[in-house]
């Protein structure tokens, strides 16, 4: 089909848009971002056949600086989109990128029921603990006692554990990465595109202007790989390495196999475009 | 003998009792025989089971609303006496089930009759199961529907089941005409002239399945929703029907998840819905709002019901037409129709499809519950009548697909020209990549952005989008499917009316014009924008205008002032009822005397 296009070297530009980020320096979502290309180059995807969806946020501007499809939503409705994106057509790789505000305040109701749709999609969440568009908020993933200009007393809130909540919402594949650790990271975020159901890759991704707390120093100190024998089938297991504060694993916490949501979907056409008429006519006929 | 012009009846009962099966099995025959039906049920408030009530209206010919009164009322039950009784026309007919109760005295303003329905089936026929078709088989009786019309129809139900089950139908069938013919002798009045419809080539559906039917032949082929009534049965009809296309539905978590979905799948080339009503519109609009900026097509139903918040959800309001026009941050280009009848549910299924992606913008398909839930029969529709259109691609050169109406001059970009999705172009409207597409990669955004879809936000780059996207909305305007006119076009009194009100408006007209009085009535399909080469004319020829409405403020009519400047008489109910025949002619009267 796109011969000229497949025969070309599979270099990390080849994934690059000529649009410049808008991070500012520093920022946790450039190596996430160069984890993204290198998975994309290592799994030989096509740009024709990626899309990249996100919501709002500074993290989710990154379908801009890929040269594939994407579709930047709006704030917290990214797995909706992404969703339906893959009803329409389940050919597609669908990456969903954004960070925690979009995907456990906002976009929460919605966070549970794709993953509970076991839908094929890799989602990962840039999570820097804070909400760093707005100029510096407490978020989902904030510590308690976190102070903000809209918390000046501390956040009272209890943050969510991400990892925790895909597992109990019935996500198929769970893994913690880390900015600071791209190449780990794009190896993690191939996974998650073989899996085949909803893969969610929670990522530190420290915000350097707004966030003093959660920086790379103290995610560097914090992190550890899962020990060798980590079992990734047992669940009970899995939710005991997510709960584990120090350290904080890195790596595939949880993994299921089964049938995606695409799977059920493909299962239940009982037929395809060519049937159409006939399905009119019937319809026609039974109401006459 | 047959000298009316139409019957009303009224069937009341236990819902599950037989009610809806009862009242669908002869609104089929007599449409099978030619006569005009329309049918209304209210779904129950209540979950658990409680009162089912359907009412038929059958005429000679076509019929545009439910009727004011109704003359027969067949109670199966008390509770279908009581609740029913007080509203039955002084002179009809009360006809009850005798096995299940007696009604207490009868005050002289109606006649009765027992009908036996249960006794007639357990005792003479020893089949309980029959009592539906003996209350069929009786109704037939009394307006005169000739039996074989339903013969034919239990043959088709019951013959696979064996011969045996097919013979006791036909007996409930005859035992229900015989007592009528015996016991009955006031039924010669109620005879319906005979039905000039024709026999062949119509069906019997609802709204909502005609819209669905619509939607499927305009080639939807994804659905995402989140039940909510008056709406519910347009996905449940789809989720039996897309599989068999190829197409899915999802029950969404809600309502703003379900039309993410729809644009989802809409941005990668699948034409795609979702149906709610008022409260789901209003969770759905900051998404409107996405369709609307990033140009993806997208259709909407609102099966209005009464509002604010949760008010009835089971009655009937023309309510959500600011919102739908309006509705929303920022100034979103969308389109909104309004079908009329059951049949313009159809069409207006396809045209809201076809405006959507011919324009790459919201359209929003009101409907309400009157008409959702009401069943007419009408013609079967002629595919080939009706033309598709597809949005305009990136391998198209100068129209998009079959038509070559909407005036884009985008030419095929192809990766070597520079795909730009958002490209200005004479019309505003831009060829649309899909995903899989060599060559038409881009992100579609919320944000403002330039032709290539990069997030801008410099003032001459809105400007040029938001003339682009006004512009299309523009050709929109110009492009509003045909109008309903009916009456006298060249009287000086006018009804402009939208979606539902239309029927009664119909009626009225007749009613008026029988009584002398001249006045010319139309609807437009196409309520926003408001086109103005079929409404203004409309209005400038006529002294007196009145826009009645199922709401309170008069809505469509504000719209209407608000942008010709006019003096409309607004005349509204805002009861969770419809309009009456009755009060129609009252107000036409009344603007009568000083025109």
């Amino acid at each position: 089909m796109s011969d000229s296009v497949a025969t070309k070297p599979l270099t990390l530009d080849f994934y690059k848009s000529d649009e410049k980020p808008t991070w500012c320096p520093g920022c946790g979502d450039f190596g996430v971002l160069n984890g993204l290309y290198n998975a994309m180059r290592q799994k030989g995807l096509q740009t024709k056949d990626i899309v990249v969806v996100s919501g709002i946020g500074c993290s989710s501007r990154l379908p801009f600086f890929v040269s594939s499809y994407g579709f930047h939503g709006v704030h917290g409705r990214a797995m909706p989109i992404a969703t339906g994106i893959k009803v329409a057509n389940p050919d597609l790789k669908v990456l969903a990128m954004g960070g925690d505000g979009d995907a456990f305040a906002i976009g929460g109701g919605h966070f549970v029921h794709a993953a509970r749709r076991n839908l094929d999609i890799c989602y990962v969440i840039m999570d820097n603990n804070i909400y760093g568009l707005t100029k510096g908020q407490t978020s989902p993933t904030s510590q308690v006692g976190f102070v903000t200009k809209t918390t000046p007393k501390g956040t009272p809130d209890r943050p969510i554990n991400p990892l925790r909540l895909a597992i109990a919402s019935g996500a198929t594949f769970v893994a913690r990465g880390f900015s600071g650790k791209p190449k780990e990271l794009a190896e993690l975020i191939v996974e998650g595109i073989n899996h085949n159901g909803f893969a969610v890759i929670d990522t530190f991704s420290p915000c350097p202007t707004f966030n003093k707390i959660n920086t790379f120093k103290a995610y560097r100190e914090e992190v550890a790989d899962l020990p060798k024998d980590h079992n990734p089938s047992d669940m009970h297991k899995a939710i005991e390495a997510a709960s584990s504060t120090d350290p904080m694993y890195l790596g595939v916490l949880y993994r299921e196999e089964g049938e995606s949501f695409e799977d059920h979907l493909a299962a239940a056409k009982v037929g395809t475009e060519e049937n159409a008429a006939k399905v009119m006519e019937n319809l026609f006929k039974v109401y006459s | 003998m047959a000298e009316r012009d139409d019957l009303v009846i009224r069937i009341a009962g236990e819902a599950g009792e037989g009610v809806l099966s009862t009242g669908q099995l002869i609104t089929l025959a007599a449409a099978r025989a030619g006569y005009g039906v329309l049918t209304d049920s209210v779904p129950p408030a209540e979950i658990k089971g409680g009162h089912s009530l359907f009412q038929i209206r059958i005429a000679p010919q076509r019929i545009f609303s439910r009727g004011d009164v109704f003359d027969i009322l067949l109670a199966f039950n008390r509770e279908g006496y009581d609740r029913n009784i007080r509203e039955l026309r002084d002179g009809g007919m009360l006809l009850y089930d005798s096995g299940d109760f007696e009604p207490p005295a009868n005050p002289g303003t109606y006649q009765q009759h027992a009908l036996p329905l249960t006794d007639i089936a357990k005792k003479e026929l020893q089949f309980e199961l029959g009592k539906n078709v003996v209350a069929v088989g009786a109704i037939s009786a009394l307006f005169g529907l000739d039996p074989e019309y339903i013969r034919r129809l239990l043959h088709q139900r019951f013959a696979r089941k064996g011969e045996a089950i097919l013979e006791k139908n036909y007996q409930a069938l005859a035992a229900g005409i015989g007592y009528v013919e015996r016991n009955i002798p006031e039924r010669g009045t109620l005879q319906v002239k005979v039905g000039t419809l024709g026999e062949t080539s119509r069906i019997v559906v609802s709204g909502n399945q005609a819209i669905a039917m619509g939607s499927l032949a305009a080639g939807c082929r994804v659905y995402a929703g989140y039940p909510i009534t008056p709406a519910t049965d347009i996905m449940e009809f789809l989720a039996s029907e897309l599989p068999k296309v190829g197409g899915s539905v999802v029950q969404a978590e809600d309502e703003m998840s379900a039309l993410g979905m729809v644009i989802g799948a809409s941005y990668a080339g699948k034409k795609s819905m979702t149906a709610t009503s008022g409260p789901g519109v209003s969770l759905m609009v900051e998404l409107m709002g996405l369709s609307s900026m990033a140009e993806i097509p997208i259709v909407v139903v609102d099966a209005q019901r009464a509002g604010p918040s949760t008010g009835m959800p089971t009655r009937q309001e023309q309510g959500d037409l600011f919102l739908t026009a309006l509705g929303g941050h920022g100034e979103i280009q969308r389109i909104v129709l309004a079908p009329v009848s059951v049949s313009d549910c159809f069409t207006q299924a396809i045209n809201a499809f076809n405006l959507s992606e011919q324009f790459q913008m919201p359209v929003i398909l009101m409907g309400d519950t009157t008409l959702g839930v009401r069943t007419e029969s009408i013609p079967t529709p002629d595919l080939s009548k009706y033309e598709i259109v597809n949005r305009l691609g990136i391998h198209d050169h100068g129209s998009n697909g079959s038509n070559g109406t909407n005036g884009a001059t985008g030419t095929g970009p192809g990766i070597e020209s520079g795909y730009k999705r958002y490209q200005l172009t004479d019309s505003g409207i831009s060829p649309m990549a899909i995903p899989g597409e060599e060559g038409g990669q881009y992100v579609a955004t919320g944000l403002e952005h330039n032709e290539s879809g990069r997030p801008r936000s410099d003032a001459n780059n809105h400007r040029q989008m938001t003339d682009k996207r006004f512009s299309k909305l523009e050709l929109a305007r110009a492009a509003a499917p045909a109008a309903h006119y009916y009456g006298d076009q060249d009287a000086d009194v006018g009804i402009l009316c939208w979606g539902s009100a239309w029927g009664t408006v119909v009626e009225a007209v007749d009613a008026a014009t029988k009584k002398g009085l001249r006045v010319a009535a139309m609807a437009p399909r196409m309520v926003w924008p408001l086109p103005d080469h079929q409404l203004l004319p409309f209005i400038e020829s006529k002294r007196v205008v009145l826009v009645p409405e199922m709401n309170y403020s008069g809505q469509f009519a504000q719209l209407m002032r608000a942008r010709y400047l006019r003096e409309l008489v607004s005349v509204t109910d805002y009861s969770g009822g419809v309009f009456t025949v009755a009060r129609l002619v009252q107000e036409i009267e009344g603007v009568h005397q000083h025109v």
